[in-house]
């Protein structure tokens, strides 16, 4: 299985092949999170370096797991729990890093750009989890992920991607995504959370949350940061609620079998009401699963590429 | 008619299909003559000007020179060299500074360091602040900036969001016969932003700043221009919105002038790919559109001046992501050769660019300058159209080496500039007595 990539900045680098080795590998390694030991000895010996400038438990979590299922060790470098990064510039964090000679950085940055500007400047595999507002790649691999899990494929299905699209990578990331592997996909939420020239992307477009919900077989539900509010993007959360909310009432129109996700952590009866996330539909715990596998299958083709004698 | 003690000869005017010989005496501009094979030009310093173009030199009304205070990006010697290098013997520096140029003992501090560092150099022109601090809120003493040696008051880079305020400073500097330059920026709307707001910004996941967001303060200006009746110089504008306020108000008579940049004619939006902070300026880089727009606006008199808003950074600042990384260009070495690459394209001709980049900001400014009539000052910018050179961190003697053109290849360079008939840089084969101390200084920066 070859593996042509140094480093994942985006979804929009990977082939459709590329996508279904992931996919694949992520399956087997899934198995491995279903047995009582959970732990095999593939990257034995190696170091992955968790550098997260910008606070995300979650995804951290995840990443850590994923490393010492598979035997790595991991190496948490976190911005407001080290000096090293305190007011440091990303360069000499880079420099600082690359001395440690890691076989991965895992980097999370509030920057959008940043996890190119350190692959560019390091040998070992960068995985991007997460840069501003530009991309998320590996959400959106555990989303389509968790998907396919329950379908088996994406093509002639409608994903419905909900609110606060315009700073957000996860949604910047599905998009592109979902839509290669052939799922209609539709964005909503109020005008100022749209992203300027979202005509040229290619989807449908909705600030109407019955309209855009209409037949759909599922709906990605995005955080809300909630200080949009202050930022005069929103007049209030109630009123966003109101219009945004996601709930069986607002689903109605969608697919009887219709599919719930969210990226986490939620805000309940902002985003999603508390009963509909917690309801059989929704899939919400399952991504996290298949995070951990999505992870454990990307450490694992960027880490041992270069021993399969993989293309530059 | 008195003798030439300098005669440059063989020389290509723009505007004239054949070659002439410029003839100067005591610093000033003698007369321009048909070039006749085998004159001799008796007790004059003869140089061959062969194939070289001849230009006025060029006013640059609108630079960061960053002394006092930022001096690892730039000082007032290194941003003279880089000035001398790109053909310009004028240069008007901006006031944000580290102490901002709010006071007459900064201004007098620019121009001591000036004629300390480089008499008969490239002459230095302070821009006063038109705001105390540059922050907005009071209007800084004009007039003892102006009577320190001030030519202009500009809050560039800071604009001021206070209508009443502004159209105060219009008023008070127009007292003072002086002339308000504004950088248009809405401030509220996307601050920080160092890109156009559209389908690349969006893509990248980078904070876009709209178009509009300069219009509207365009759009003010205009309307404080026209109820005043007061002129007012609009910086560096770089979009088509901007170019159809103006040339609706020029129309109506309005007293409001007009600069764009270099870069605005040449690079896009497409520049910051990659996350490229080179390509990170404020106004941002737009679109094709928007270049288009204003090349039409410089060939037809909406637009008056070309200015390089030389904003010049340390490499270290540049290398970091994009949304960290400082707004500006280093632009004094390369605006000239830019420049006369829209006359191959055909969108410019040589004629109009010694008038965006010479007369027209000398007069709008009231600096000296060179129209080659007797008794003009011989400042003059041997130019050679064909010379192909590489933009490397090593050919600029800025400072500052943050420039889109990096590792491009320009065709056309600066050979020679004269100031007051005197050599002030020269540059390779068509050095001519280029005087001992004037070489030490402009090749002096490997040192
Ligand atoms: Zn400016």
């Amino acid at each position: 299985m070859s593996w042509p990539h140094k480093d994942l900045l985006d979804v929009s680098q990977l082939s459709r092949d590329d996508v279904a080795v992931v996919m694949k590998t992520a399956a087997s390694f899934r198995e491995i999170n279903a047995r009582p030991v959970k732990k095999v000895p593939t990257l034995k010996g190696r170091s992955v370096v968790l550098f997260f400038a910008e606070p995300s438990t979650r995804t951290k979590t995840s990443f850590d797991m994923a490393g010492k299922r598979l035997s790595a060790d991991t190496f948490a470098l976190t911005k407001s729990g080290s000096s090293l990064v305190k007011g440091e510039s990303l360069k000499d964090t880079v420099l600082t890093l690359l001395a440690m000679n890691p076989d991965a950085i895992v980097i999370r940055h509030g920057e959008s750009g940043a996890a190119a500007f350190v692959a560019e400047r390091v040998s070992c595999a960068v995985i991007n989890a997460g840069d501003g507002r530009h991309a998320h790649p590996t959400q959106a691999l555990l989303d389509a992920f968790t998907l396919l899990e329950k379908w088996g494929t994406l093509a002639d299905k409608t994903v419905c991607i909900l609110g606060d699209i315009a700073h957000s990578r996860v949604a910047r990331s599905n998009v592109i995504l979902l839509s290669m592997l052939g799922a209609n996909v539709r964005l909503c939420g109020p005008r100022t959370l749209l992203p300027p020239s979202v005509d040229g992307w290619g989807v449908e477009v909705h600030s109407d949350l019955k309209k855009a919900v209409a037949g759909a077989h599922a709906v990605m539900c995005l955080r809300l940061q909630l200080e949009r509010q202050q930022a005069g993007l929103l007049p209030d959360l109630r009123e966003y609620a109101g219009r945004f909310c996601l709930s069986s009432a607002t689903l109605t129109g969608a697919d009887p079998d219709v599919k719930v996700l969210h990226p986490g952590p939620i805000n309940r009866g902002i985003e999603i009401s508390s009963e509909l996330a917690d309801a059989g539909q929704s899939l919400i715990l399952d991504q996290v699963a298949s995070g951990v596998a999505v992870r454990m299958a990307l450490l694992h083709l960027f880490i041992t590429r270069k021993d399969r004698g993989d293309k530059e | 008619m008195a003798l030439p003690d300098l005669a440059v000869t063989n020389l290509i005017l723009p505007e004239t299909p054949h070659a002439v010989d410029l003839l100067c005496r005591k610093g000033h501009v003698l007369g321009v003559s048909p070039h006749a094979p085998g004159t001799a030009y008796e007790n004059a310093r003869v140089i061959d000007g062969r194939g070289l173009t001849l230009l006025p030199g060029l006013t640059d009304a609108h630079a960061h020179l960053r002394e006092p205070g930022q001096e690892w990006k730039e000082d007032i010697a290194s941003g003279l060299a880089a000035a001398a290098a790109g053909g310009f013997s004028n240069v008007m520096c901006m006031a944000n500074t580290s102490p901002v140029n709010d006071t007459a003992s900064i201004t007098e501090h620019m121009t001591k360091r000036a004629a300390e560092t480089w008499p008969g150099g490239p002459r230095l022109f302070p821009i006063g602040a038109l705001t105390r601090g540059l922050l907005g809120k009071e209007l800084a003493p004009m007039a003892e900036l102006a009577q320190a040696g001030c030519v202009a008051f500009s809050n560039d880079g800071r604009p001021v969001a206070d209508a009443e305020l502004f159209r105060h400073a219009m008023e008070y500097a127009w007292d003072l016969g002086l002339r308000v330059i504004d950088h248009c920026e809405e401030p509220t709307m996307s601050p920080g932003a160092g890109m156009n707001e559209g389908r690349v910004s969006s893509r990248l996941g980078l904070p876009g700043q709209p178009d509009v967001a300069e219009a509207i303060q365009v759009a003010r200006d205009v309307l404080l221009a026209d109820y005043l009746r007061i002129p007012v110089h609009l910086a560096h504008v770089s979009c088509r919105r901007s170019v159809e306020i103006i040339e609706r108000a020029k129309a109506r008579g309005v007293p409001v002038t007009a600069e764009t940049c270099p870069h605005y004619l040449h690079f896009t939006e497409a520049e910051v790919e990659g996350y490229n902070t080179l390509a990170k300026v404020s106004p941002p880089l737009r679109t094709r559109d928007d270049v288009l727009a204003l090349i039409q606006a410089l060939r037809e008199g909406v637009i008056d001046i070309l200015a390089t808003d030389h904003a010049p950074h340390a490499a270290h600042e540049k290398e970091t992501p994009f949304g960290e990384a400082p707004c500006g260009i280093s632009g004094l070495e390369t605006a000239l050769s830019l420049s006369f690459v829209l006359t191959d394209k055909g969108m410019l001709d040589a004629a109009d660019i010694v008038r965006l980049f010479s007369s027209n900001p000398a007069r709008l400014f009231k600096l000296p300058h060179n129209t080659f009539t007797p008794g003009d000052p011989a400042d003059f910018v041997l130019f050679d159209p064909r010379q192909a050179w590489k933009v490397t961190p090593e050919s600029l003697f800025s400072k500052g080496k943050n420039t889109p053109c990096l590792g491009r290849t320009l065709t056309g360079r600066v050979m020679a500039l004269y100031i007051g008939g005197q050599p002030v840089f020269t540059r390779g084969e068509c050095a001519p007595a280029a005087t001992a101390a004037a070489s030490r200084r402009t090749h002096g920066r490997s040192s």
